[in-house]
């Protein structure tokens, strides 16, 4: 268990160090989260002072390297929340379906499996060959994970599970194959996706998509970073096209929210 | 009990609980004062997918206002949150939510542990967290830095609980400041109202 090894005013050195050193910005973080993944790091791997792991972060590349994938949250899965990817099914690819060509961003898409989860939707609905998926993240280590696209095989029942409560047309698992403890899926999936580093706290768009999928980043944001945020993908959405966000996550308190409209229930908004 | 009127001011009341706490908690509300001018959030262990279902259930018996916690809302007094199943809950300066989807502690997302963690560093002194029945050890470790921050650590008395394990191993672990029956907990909570 975490204890409260590191104070607020640490918390504001390290991430302070992080920016100076090495250009990544977390101070728009929500702090009771970010201070939880600091101090979870800190236990977890045994330092003894505070100073020693402040210089490991600041001079230390390698352990930097750690720090990036620690502190950012890489928790997902495939087909969470299976009424959302429904709906995707069902109203929204649909319709993007008319469309020549289909550009999707995935924002902080972690280890792929969001990306992936799509890619099985679009070609069940024979759109994959037209679709090109950006799949992004702040972090180099989890988008190499995310190329390969393994998983580990533990995991697959529950996601299978997701799958058919989605809609999923067919058996889960013509999609991958089992190699012991993980299993790949299927490159023709992969070979619509393109992934690269993107920082959503500093970096502008990139191109414009017809559907963007950030789910579940938010919620690590400040409020302020939000809203900077949400105008990043207002300027990487064509109009008519598609903002879907994470369960608990919501377009409401932004100022521009009147241009975009929700669909159904779920937190999926189109630009007017 | 006498301890508690002497501590002065509650600015949060945080509940958590897991196998057999919805039945305490439905003992409990109806019980509860419109008086209570302080938030209470309540973290309880469950499977995703039925979220509205208890705060239905707690809706329907307290003149409260229970709602579904949500990300950036401001916690307010007489408002009881309920922490959404998988999502981890903690309490910011300002007193907002954040909801944090990370990985699972003590088997669990929600966490008691989180929350209890979380409330602590910003309320201090000024928070009571009640640990009802369950049957892991989740909460535990919450408690003893409630008790660190000077927090009010109350914990059902195992013997009244349907799962009696996870308040003994809070027993075990921190010296609680109230061990209560579930009979007793809505006066309990009553009397925490500030004057």
């Amino acid at each position: 268990m975490i204890i409260d090894a590191i104070d607020n005013e640490q918390v504001e050195m390290l991430l302070n160090d992080v920016l100076e050193a090495h250009g990544y910005d977390f101070l728009e973080y929500s702090h009771a989260s970010i201070k939880r993944r600091i101090t979870r790091l800190y236990s977890l791997d045994s330092f003894v002072s505070f100073a020693e792991f402040r210089y490991a972060v600041r001079t230390d590349k390698q352990y930097f390297k750690r720090f990036l994938e620690e502190i950012t949250v890489n928790v997902t899965e495939m087909f969470r929340d299976p009424t959302f990817y429904k709906s995707l099914r069902n109203d929204v690819l649909p319709v993007l379906g008319t469309y020549p060509f289909i550009r999707i961003w995935v924002a902080g898409c972690s280890t792929g499996e969001e990306a992936y989860s799509l890619a099985i939707v679009l070609k069940e609905l024979d759109l994959l060959n037209k679709s090109l998926i950006y799949a992004t993240d702040i972090n180099p280590s989890v988008l190499e994970k995310a190329k390969k696209g393994m998983f580990p095989l533990n995991y697959l029942k529950g996601y299978s599970e997701n799958y058919v409560q989605s809609g999923g047309l067919k058996d889960f698992s013509s999609y991958y194959t089992a190699n012991y403890s993980l299993v790949k899926f299927d490159e023709v999936l992969s070979s619509k996706m393109i992934f690269s580093t993107h920082n959503l706290v500093s970096d502008h768009s990139f191109n414009e998509f017809q559907l963007i999928l950030c789910r579940n980043v938010l919620i690590y944001f400040d409020k302020e970073l939000q809203h900077k945020v949400f105008h990043l993908f207002d300027n990487s959405l064509e109009k008519l096209g598609y903002l879907a966000l994470g369960s608990k996550e919501s377009l409401d308190f932004w100022a521009n929210a009147k241009d975009f409209k929700r669909i159904k229930t779920e937190k999926i908004w189109r630009k007017l | 009990m006498a301890e508690t009127l002497t501590r002065g001011k509650c600015s949060a009341l945080v509940i958590g609980g897991s196998a057999g706490s919805l039945d305490v908690l439905l003992e409990v509300f109806p019980g509860l004062s419109s008086q209570i001018n302080f938030p209470i959030i309540l973290v309880t262990h469950r499977k995703s997918g039925n979220d509205s279902l208890l705060t239905d259930l707690l809706k329907s018996r307290t003149s409260l206002t229970v709602t579904e916690a949500e990300e950036k809302q401001k916690l307010l007094p007489g408002y009881v949150y309920i922490v959404p199943a998988d999502y981890h809950l903690l309490i910011e300066y300002d007193h907002t939510i954040s909801l944090d989807y990370s990985e699972k502690i003590n088997y669990s997302r929600p966490s008691i542990d989180v929350t209890f963690q979380s409330a602590a560093e910003v309320f201090k002194n000024q928070l009571v967290c009640i640990l009802l029945s369950g049957s892991n050890a989740d909460g535990v470790e919450g408690l003893k830095i409630v008790n660190k921050y000077g927090g009010l650590v109350v914990i059902q008395n195992p013997q009244t609980a349907i799962m009696p394990y996870m308040p003994q191993q809070a027993l075990n672990n921190v010296k609680p400041n109230v061990i209560l029956d579930s009979i007793k907990m809505s006066t309990f909570i009553n009397e925490l109202i500030n004057k």
